[in-house]
């Protein structure tokens, strides 16, 4: 028990937790997906509209073929098989602008700034997408709009599952070989919700089951407060990133000021 | 008028009387309520050391910044207290920060959310107690680098050395004791880890953290235990050791740096009373102030940011306060592969190495050096004069390269908060790392002695051939020279006083007898001999008299005239006395 402590805090020991919250999640995910109800799933959605498919081939076909292959099939390292991800990972991934992948690199990093597609555009990627076979499809409204969430079982959730990749904080961390969690401020509520729902490359994924849509959204109201200000009490920050700011500041403003004074007040004659 | 009965009237003469011949015994220049604590407690005769000398220099502040430091946490650790309910009973939050509301949680770090948001002043006082830790041992750990580097540690100030080693250790325990009560997910991540860190002792480990922790791990006793050594048992320690510490200073005497006038006999500064106390309370405000201003503006431990602790949970970026770094990043570095069973007992040397051995060999390392640098020297004489560091290059070196190898260890506790920052990757990171430990303190080693002995070098290249006027002169032949001027005898003194140390082998004698025959040496002896190779070896011996006077013979500078010495003597004497130095005896 003492001895899976101290290893928690070496960096094997993301790996270890990293693959076997894969396997579980995978494990779970794939024993609950064909017990899923049918309904929640885009690509049964008889109405949806043929021509957002349609548009979204297309798109398709100009943006992400060259590394996802004509019908999203895969195609070897370039990229992967995109049958089954789901509208949902088709949103967060363009939405977020790690999508269309800008260069080869051990992570798809967000990129706000070149998010390059109107979210209609989106839409019509994601119905595509979801159309080649079921997966999870885009949150309603109704778990991303933060109202009656309930922050502090937010927080509660976030710590248990969340915290020891993204930080108590959401101020990101790092995994191995140059991986990482992202730092979570500025994430539009719906990406955060897509994001669990998917688990985008090392994340794994939870789903309804681990997290309950409800559980979702107060885990993203926790994250939204703190962005919003909820835990800035007491002065700056200094980058919320623990005792290695507080070390910082000190050994260099804080013990600056005072050697100054202490300097003048060696000069300074009787 | 008579009205005054005859014996009321005898005792007030008599009274007046003895007040007098009181007032006569104290210095009449004291002022009537020392004169009065005088008749009854007998202080003046302690005055005597308010007339004590502090010679004045920036570096001598450091150490206060940790004294100062302390009596901050003291005051704001007692405001804690009347708060703090140091409990591990569990209750549901209902206090006014919102994004806890109804979560369990320990009465510590209930009742630590109630002071940061519920008690008036609390959140400055926490932290204010918290800045004010971490800025004591930022003042003690540069302290020791300034007596470390002056060698100021020397004989007679060897047992002084050892004390202040020791109050360093406790500071440090001290302040992980504090950093753990609050019981918030890093802390109690803290606890844990000290958990794993006894529990990898061999053999004993198990028992070892049922003892500490009462049961299994975290039980309900670790904090009001830790409670108890935070706020009694530590600070007892250490405000006594650190009385031992000051009065070690008094009783020695301060030591001084070395300048025309300051002697290894005498010791030439400001007298405690008025100015060196005015100036060190001046800096008392300052110091104080300094950490108000930060703890005002300055959040530091966010307790509420961390969540209550949970044994199922962690957080990315969890690290120690600074001071617990360089254990916490030998653990990292320790390689996993180091890990054996034996019999069904797993032993964790990775573990163990980087904790249980790490940790007292870095103070006891500390607290040896000077027993083995006098050993290795066989000086043993007292010395009151600071050494300039670069006149001691390699104890310099050794000091420079013994702290890259714990800035190694330290910063690799935040290899996880660089890699993300810096877009690296945490493995390489810790390879790179690992490699410095082993050659940076080499590098840093070589590089610091050299740059020692070239300062030492620039120094006499000073002393024998001055400052470079910027005037050119022409001889009657048409030769062009610039004209050195010579440096003045106050500024020599600093660069000619010291003496270069010299090996064992020059010092001791020969090897041989004057037979020829080789001393049998030991292999102790002989070692000595090596590590008197290695410090001494290479020096660079300052100017002698005559050289100076040779090289004024070249005609670059003019010799000094016999006789002058005692008038910068006398100079030196009349500056000091209207700068308001005092100079005084050391016997
Ligand atoms: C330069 C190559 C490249 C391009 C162009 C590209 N992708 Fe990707 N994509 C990848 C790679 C590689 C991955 C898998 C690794 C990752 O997730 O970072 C990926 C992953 C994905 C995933 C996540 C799959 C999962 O398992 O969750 C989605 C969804 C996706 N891409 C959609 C798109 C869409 C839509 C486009 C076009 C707008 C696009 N990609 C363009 C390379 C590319
Ligand atoms: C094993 C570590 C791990 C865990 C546990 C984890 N994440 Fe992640 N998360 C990641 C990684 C890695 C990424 C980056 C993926 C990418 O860039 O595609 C990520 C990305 C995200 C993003 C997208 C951020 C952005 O900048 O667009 C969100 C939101 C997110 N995670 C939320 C969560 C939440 C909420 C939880 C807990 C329920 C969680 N994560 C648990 C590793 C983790
Ligand atoms: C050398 C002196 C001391 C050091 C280095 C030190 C250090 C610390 C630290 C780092 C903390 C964690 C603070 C936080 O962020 O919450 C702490 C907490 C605390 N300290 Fe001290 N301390 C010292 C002396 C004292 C003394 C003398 C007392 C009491 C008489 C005291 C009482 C407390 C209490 C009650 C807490 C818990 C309160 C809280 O966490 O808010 N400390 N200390």
């Amino acid at each position: 028990m003492s001895k899976l402590a101290t290893y928690r805090r070496s960096p094997i020991a993301l790996i270890v937790l990293l693959f076997l919250g894969l396997t579980f999640t995978g494990t779970a995910y794939a024993a609950l997906q064909p017990t899923a109800p049918a309904d929640a799933y885009s690509a049964s959605n008889a109405s949806e509209d043929v021509d957002d498919v349609e548009e979204g081939r297309k798109l398709f076909l100009a943006n992400c073929a060259s590394c996802h292959g004509k019908n999203a099939e895969g195609n070897g390292t370039a990229g992967p098989s995109l049958a089954g991800v789901g509208a949902a990972a088709v949103d967060f991934q363009v939405g977020t602008g790690r999508m269309p992948l800008a260069a080869p690199g051990v992570q798809a990093p967000a990129n706000p700034n070149q998010v390059n597609f109107s979210q209609q555009e989106i839409d019509q990627l994601a119905a595509f997408v979801a159309s080649l076979g079921p997966g999870p499809d885009v949150p309603d409204e109704e778990y991303t709009d933060l109202e009656n969430a309930d922050i502090a079982n937010g927080g509660m959730i976030f710590r248990t599952n969340c915290a020891m990749c993204h930080n108590s904080s959401a101020q990101g961390g790092a995994l191995t070989r140059g991986k990482f969690a992202p730092d979570l401020m500025g994430v539009e509520p719906s990406h955060m919700y897509s994001a669990m729902l998917t688990g985008p490359q090392s994340m794994p994924v939870f789903n309804d089951a681990t997290i309950t849509p409800q559980e979702k959204e107060n885990v993203i109201a926790f994250i939204v407060n703190i962005e919003e200000g909820g835990n800035s009490f007491g002065g700056h920050d200094l980058g919320s990133i623990g005792p290695a700011g507080d070390a910082v500041f000190i050994w260099t403003i804080g013990i600056g000021l005072l050697i100054g004074a202490a300097v003048w007040l060696g000069r300074k004659a009787a | 008028m008579t009205t005054i009965p005859q014996g009321a009237g005898a005792v007030r003469d008599q009274s007046e009387a003895a007040t007098e011949t009181t007032a006569d015994a104290a210095d009449p220049k004291l002022p009537p309520p020392v004169v009065w604590a005088d008749e009854r407690l007998g202080v003046a005769k302690g005055f005597g050391l308010f007339k004590k000398v502090f010679p004045d220099h920036w570096s001598f502040l450091l150490g206060e910044i940790a004294m100062y430091s302390l009596i901050i946490c003291l005051i704001t650790g007692t405001f804690l207290t009347f708060w703090f309910v140091p409990s591990m009973g569990h209750v549901i939050y209902d206090g006014s920060f919102v994004p806890l509301k109804g979560v369990g949680m320990s009465e510590a770090y209930a009742s630590t959310l109630n002071i940061s948001f519920d008690i008036k002043g609390g959140l400055l006082i926490r932290q204010l107690h918290h800045w004010a830790a971490l800025l004591f041992i930022v003042g003690i750990a540069l302290h020791v680098a300034r007596v470390f580097f002056t060698g100021a540690f020397r004989k007679p100030r060897e047992i002084n050395w050892v004390i202040g080693t020791v109050l360093s250790l406790l500071a440090c325990i001290e302040g992980f004791a504090g950093y753990s009560l609050p019981d918030d997910l890093l802390s109690g991540t803290g606890i844990r880890a000290m958990n794993g860190f006894m529990s990898s002792a061999p053999v004993i480990g198990t028992y070892l953290t049922f003892f500490v922790f009462g049961g299994q791990f975290p039980g309900e006793l670790i904090i009001p235990r830790l409670y108890i050594a935070h706020v009694l048992l530590l600070p007892a320690i250490l405000v006594g050791l650190f009385a031992v510490h000051i009065f070690l200073v008094f009783w020695h005497k301060h030591t001084q740096y070395p300048g025309p006038g300051r002697t290894n006999n005498n010791v030439v500064g400001f007298p405690l009373l008025p100015v060196y106390t005015a100036k060190a309370g001046g800096f008392f405000f300052i110091v104080f102030g300094v950490t108000a201003l930060i703890a005002a503006v300055v959040t530091i431990n966010p307790v509420w940011a961390y969540g209550p602790y949970d044994p199922g949970q962690v957080t990315a970026g969890s690290q120690p306060d600074f001071y617990m770094w360089f254990s916490d990043g030998a653990l990292r570095l320790l390689p996993g592969w180091m890990e054996f069973s034996i019999f069904g007992v797993t032993f964790s040397p990775q573990i163990f190495l980087g904790s249980l051995v790490l940790l007292p060999l870095v103070w006891i390392i500390l607290g040896a050096y000077p027993f083995v640098e006098q050993w290795i020297t066989g000086d043993k004489r007292e010395h009151h004069l600071l050494d300039r560091p670069r006149n001691a290059p390699v104890r310099t070196a050794v000091g420079a390269a013994a702290i890259s190898m714990y800035l190694v260890l330290a910063v690799a506790t935040i290899n996880d908060i660089i890699a993300i920052k810096l877009h690296l990757s945490i493995n390489d990171i810790t390879v790179a790392l690992r490699v410095l430990f082993f050659i940076l303190p080499v590098i840093v080693f070589m590089v610091v002695k050299r740059l020692c002995l070239s300062l030492q070098r620039a120094d006499r290249e000073l002393v024998l051939h001055g400052t470079e006027s910027g005037r050119i002169m022409r001889t009657p032949e048409g030769r062009f020279y610039e004209v050195h001027e010579e440096l003045n005898e106050f500024d020599r003194w600093h660069l000619v006083q010291h003496e270069a140390q010299r090996p064992l082998s020059l010092t001791a004698g020969p090897d041989t007898d004057e037979y020829g025959v080789e001393r049998p040496v030991g292999p102790l002896e002989s070692m000595r001999r090596k590590l008197s190779e290695f410090y001494f070896k290479d020096r660079i011996e300052p100017v002698t008299p005559s050289e100076l006077a040779a090289a004024h013979h070249h005609g670059e500078a003019e010799a000094l005239p016999g006789g002058q010495a005692r008038a910068i003597k006398e100079s030196v004497e009349r500056a000091d006395e209207t700068a308001g130095l005092r100079s005084d005896d050391r016997t």
